[in-house]
């Protein structure tokens, strides 16, 4: 549920998202849910010379479990906030 | 979290496969697992030495687990692609 929130508070900002079959995407965050399947609009490809796959598509949905990373403006993440969130994850019950 | 993909419904989809494959058809359905219907849908085959191939399918159901990415196509866009001079290596498998 961390993650799942810290997502929800990156809504409107940009990101690019790599995934394990190394396709690296750039575009606007547009919604996030408990898997953190993540939807894009602005889609771009990084790379688009070798990924011409999906030029034309401008908005996309990626299943989470695809994701490798997902690259973030570093003003826009308070690294401090997630410090202090993340250990305090650890002390309390989890529910899975 | 099943509203993520409510907006795709009956639009014209690029689904991006686990394994690499592009899959191009109209979203009738999904559920929370990603399961997807893709109706009148075709595979586009790319390859670094010939342009780009089309194989149709027909009305397909693809499970989840092998869903990578689903993007919404612009039909404008699309229409524009002159296929037989893209070159491009199929897309890697995604690796878990």
């Amino acid at each position: 549920m961390l993650f799942y929130s810290f997502f929800k508070s990156l809504v409107g900002k940009e990101v690019v998202i790599e995934l394990k079959n190394d396709l690296s995407i750039a575009g606007t965050l547009q919604s996030v849910d408990q898997y953190l399947n993540v939807k894009l609009t602005e889609v771009q490809v990084l790379d688009p010379e070798k990924y011409p796959h999906i030029q034309s598509v401008t908005s996309a949905f990626v299943r989470g479990s695809v994701i490798r990373y997902i690259q973030l403006p570093p003003d826009d993440v308070d690294t401090q906030l997630l410090q202090e969130a993340t250990r305090k994850e650890i002390t309390q019950p989890r529910k899975e | 979290m099943a509203q993520v993909l409510d907006a795709y419904v009956n639009k014209s989809v690029n689904v991006v496969t686990a394994d690499g494959r592009i899959i191009i058809g109209t979203l009738r359905g999904f559920d929370q697992a990603i399961n997807i219907i893709l109706d009148d849908s075709h595979e586009r085959v790319f390859s670094s030495t010939d342009g780009v191939e089309q194989v149709l399918l027909g009305l397909y159901i693809i499970r989840g687990d092998n869903v990578a990415l689903i993007g919404e196509i612009d039909e404008e866009v699309d229409k524009n692609i002159d296929f037989s001079r893209i070159r491009a290596d199929a897309l890697p498998l995604a690796k878990t």
